[in-house]
């Protein structure tokens, strides 16, 4: 299922060009990269498959016209012909043969594989082994594990000095995150993706998959990765102001491996869930609000707070940030800076951040926010509080 | 006859048409027209043209060095819009104002005054377009449209006042192109010498029939699309959100119903014109000429019904996935039967290669890359590596520029002569095509390969492996857009002065258009001519 059968056609496309094409070069600039699932294979082949129809195509069409123009030149004494049309039964079949040709080759030689491969492609329930939840969101990604119920956000981790040029580039510039998704070698991994706010687009090149993500409904695709490694991709669909910022890293690791991973992201998220039922003091909210802030925050806000207005108000003064906490009886006021937080502001790239961020963080930036860029409101929110107004 | 005598006496005699600026604002002389078109197009060519130099400069090397990206989005989007609404279409319908009357021996369009209507509304739509730009720097809002040209929703729900300007810029263009296409077909079906049946009719006045029925069956629903974005971003619908019942890909399926066959209305004026160029400069009549015409109908038809290929990433159910990618192969049928014709109008002339001879055989070369590539993109498997990439921008470039902007050019050498009754300088016209195709091919070809090896389109910034490609494409970028400057003194040159061209202009030329002197009087064919049935 996973490799087609051989046709004339693929027979065809493992001569020469093909090699020229790509295959000989080891780092496949010239060509897709190295493929490392059975769609990504097939893609790859046909793709190779396709691009020698065109180049033959290119070359038989064109050498017929480039001996015209030398042939049948004014300069070279050429008169010029009358005919305007096929004359006579033999013209015909001659006119008609290349369109014989096209059929076949837009209809077998192409459109045999590429129809099984398109079956391939969308079958993404039959006997798969696990799932993962993909949500984009204006500019980072979630991972969710329904199985185990692990989740995480994944964000760039390139520092800004880097993107500005004030220092060298790292070898993964722009494509590097602080939590990569884990995945099981060798296993049928059913991808569902959605979004929160716009669509983005979910790529790595060497899965040959990549599928729309795209708020309010469930898009699925599927990966088998057959060797460990560590696979990068791009968002790539047009999603805002940091869309070539929001990349996709996959380590795949062998089923032990991941196992242990699975129980050590457990551990961590237990760890978590239980800084959120302690009391904290507002050192630690002001440290930990920093960093959340800068990893959540800056890229909208600005690491000052000055935010990019119009599209990205300020912090620092703003009226939403410096009003009220809550209501005297501990409920969430409308529109107030908990509420913009947690729950976001529909039409804009303001996110509801409760969605992805644990009761630690959100106090966190909360506390932070109302006490930092000359805010000086001295007041603090408890996780437990936070956890209360989910 | 007498009557015909009559008014052209009466036409010469009167000379009260206003001067100066009155005479260009309230023109219905459909040459005065076309003019305007072309001029318009000119200039917003450069200005869409310096936009993506911008763009290319940020992308030179690896890093944000120039600008924020969401000025860098803006300048994308932008730059599409200009290119096609304010540079490709008014070229094209620039050619259908001066030259369908020529063609068909009609004595102006059927609709003056709404071809003047037509034309004036471009600036405003134009302005609207651009106007956010200036209007930030003020601290107005915060800059154009940034979500690429396709204003994909929710992306256009969320943004700023760009949006709505966009918005209001595409329906008076669309008004505009209505008004036009409106014009062109009432002219074609209506003012036609006598003994000009629609089947003798020039290749170039059907492939603008064509381009006219498209642009009124999909204008609509563009526009139907956009006011729908408007309503969901200011009034509360929910058309495109799908927490109140709506739904994202709808948008696309709207859009993309007008965006592809957009496409060919883009091109079928072009494949109109090149058989004139072909059999003229091969001194040979025209190969296939209702061959050509059924093809011109058959890409117009099959345009309609194969949108989805442009969001074949969106999720869609296998059936569509399939029928979408066999009609869009299917496509590749009808498109050969014109380049056989083409090459089979080459076939055994006597050729000469001056300046649009040289951008025809250009165009036929780099639109045949464009068609082979996009046979390939319709392959829904491979082309979920190669869509939202760089190669996808590589090959709609390939159409666009090669065949849509070339195919302008080879047009503008071609007529430029009867325009202005003036011989353009040769070597300058063949320093330009030449410039053009080589630093087209550099900026261009690279792009194919950046989007295999993985870069996605319409980032401001971009991974390591990406930069060799990346600075070659700048370098051709800024040749290509320097090297449009000879042509614009070229033809600048040309309408100043020059060496003068005969009636016929070309040796090989045939057609009511050739019989006219150079520059062809204000008021052409106030006699009928009549084609005699041969």
């Amino acid at each position: 299922m996973t490799t087609l059968n051989p046709t004339p056609a693929k027979l065809f496309a493992g001569t020469g060009l093909t090699l020229a094409a790509g295959n000989a070069l080891a780092d496949y600039t010239w060509n897709f990269p190295k493929p490392v699932t059975p769609i990504a294979r097939d893609t790859l082949n046909i793709h190779n498959e396709f691009m020698v129809i065109i180049t033959v195509l290119f070359v038989v069409v064109f050498a017929i016209m480039v001996y015209s123009m030398i042939k049948h030149r004014k300069s070279a004494g050429a008169e010029p012909a009358k005919f305007s049309g096929p004359a006579g039964a033999l013209q015909w079949f001659w006119v008609l043969v290349p369109f014989g040709i096209l059929l076949f080759i837009d209809f077998v030689l192409m459109g045999i594989p590429a129809f099984h491969a398109v079956i391939e492609m969308e079958d993404t329930r039959t006997k798969a082994d696990m799932v993962l939840k993909v949500t984009g969101l204006q500019w980072k990604w979630k991972y969710e594990y329904p199985d185990s119920g692990i989740q995480f956000v994944s964000t760039l981790t390139t520092p800004r000095e880097q993107i500005e040029g004030k220092e060298a580039k790292g070898e993964h510039y722009l494509l590097e995150v602080d939590n990569e998704v884990v995945l099981p070698v060798g296993k049928k991994v059913r991808i569902l993706l959605t979004s929160t706010d716009v669509i983005h687009t979910w790529w790595v090149p060497q899965f040959g998959v990549k599928r729309d993500a795209i708020p309010g409904f469930l898009r699925e695709t599927w990966v088998r990765i057959e060797e460990p490694g560590v696979y990068r991709g791009q968002c790539a669909e047009l999603c805002g102001k940091d869309h070539g910022f929001m990349p996709v890293v996959v380590r795949a690791v062998p089923e032990a491996e991941y196992a242990a991973w699975v129980d050590k992201k457990k551990a961590e998220m237990a760890a978590a869930a239980a800084g959120g039922d302690r009391t904290w003091t507002k050192d630690e909210l002001m440290a930990a609000g920093k960093s959340a802030y800068e990893k959540n925050c800056a890229a909208c806000h600005q690491p000052e707070g000055q935010g990019l207005p119009p599209a990205f108000p300020a912090l620092a003064g703003s009226k939403i940030v410096n009003g009220p906490l809550l209501s005297p009886d501990g409920k969430l006021l409308p529109d107030s800076h908990v509420d913009r937080v947690l729950n976001g502001k529909t039409g804009t790239a303001m996110q509801a951040f409760k969605a992805t961020l644990s009761d630690a963080d959100l106090a966190a930036i909360i506390t932070y926010e109302r006490n930092s860029f000359g805010n000086t409101k001295g007041d603090m929110i408890q996780p437990a509080q936070i956890k209360a107004l989910r | 006859m007498n009557t015909a005598t009559h008014t052209l006496d009466h036409h010469d005699g009167h000379g009260h048409h206003p001067t100066g600026l009155m005479r260009w604002l309230t023109t219905t002389n459909h040459k005065d027209i076309g003019t305007m078109y072309l001029t318009f197009s000119l200039l917003m060519f450069f200005l869409g043209g310096a936009m993506i130099l911008g763009v290319r400069a940020e992308l030179f090397q690896p890093g944000l060095q120039l600008m924020k990206p969401e000025f860098f989005n803006q300048l994308i989007g932008v730059h599409a819009l200009v290119m096609i609404f304010a540079a490709l279409m008014p070229a094209a319908t620039g050619f259908a104002n001066w030259m369908i009357p020529l063609m068909i021996g009609a004595p102006d369009m059927a609709l003056p005054r709404l071809n003047n209507w037509g034309f004036w509304l471009l600036p405003p739509a134009a302005m609207l377009l651009t106007m956010p730009f200036v209007l930030a720097l003020f601290g107005i809002g915060d800059g154009a449209v940034a979500t690429g040209w396709t204003l994909y929703a929710p992306l256009s729900v969320q943004g700023g006042i760009g949006v709505d300007f966009a918005i209001f810029s595409i329906h008076i263009l669309g008004i505009s192109s209505i008004m036009g296409s409106i014009n062109i077909i009432a002219t074609i079906l209506n003012m036609r010498a006598p003994g000009m049946t629609l089947m003798k009719m020039p290749l170039f006045c059907w492939g603008w029939l064509v381009t006219a029925v498209l642009l009124i069956i999909t204008l609509p629903v563009l526009a139907g699309g956009v006011t729908m974005l408007l309503t969901d971003r200011h009034f509360g619908t929910h058309f495109f959100n799908a927490a109140g019942g709506g739904d994202p890909i709808l948008f696309q399926h709207l859009f993309w119903f007008f965006g592809h066959p957009e496409v060919y209305i883009l091109l079928l004026p072009v494949w109109g014109l090149m058989p004139h160029v072909l059999s003229t400069f091969t001194r040979k009549p025209i190969y296939g000429h209702t061959a050509q015409v059924w093809s011109f109908i058959a890409i117009g038809v099959l345009g309609l019904i194969v949108w989805a290929h442009h969001f074949l990433t969106a999720g869609l159910p296998v059936p569509a996935l399939l029928y979408f990618m066999y009609s869009t192969m299917s496509i590749s049928l009808p498109l050969a039967v014109l380049f056989f014709c083409w090459i089979a109008t080459m076939w055994r002339g006597a050729m000469s290669f001056e300046t649009p001879m040289l951008f025809a055989v250009g165009f036929i070369v780099l639109f045949g890359i464009a068609g082979l590539t996009g046979l390939v993109l319709a392959d829904v498997a491979a082309d979920a590596q190669y869509h939202h990439s760089y190669f996808v921008v590589a090959h709609f470039h390939y159409a666009l520029f090669a065949g849509g902007i070339m195919g302008v050019m080879t047009g503008v050498y071609y007529w430029l002569p009867k325009w202005t009754g003036h011989m353009y300088s040769e070597k300058l016209g063949k320093l330009h095509f030449w410039l053009t195709v080589i630093s087209f091919n550099f900026t261009f070809m690279p792009q194919f390969f950046l989007g295999l090896a993985g870069m996605p389109r319409r980032i401001p910034d971009y991974a390591l492996q990406f930069a060799e490609f990346n600075a070659i494409s700048t370098v051709g970028a800024f040749v290509l857009g320097l090297s449009q400057l000879i042509f614009a003194y070229n033809v600048w040159r040309c309408v100043k002065g020059g060496e003068k061209a005969s009636d016929k202009v070309w040796e090989g030329t045939s057609g009511l258009e050739w019989e006219l002197s150079s520059p062809p009087p204000h008021h052409s064919w106030d006699i009928q001519p009549v084609i005699k049935t041969s």
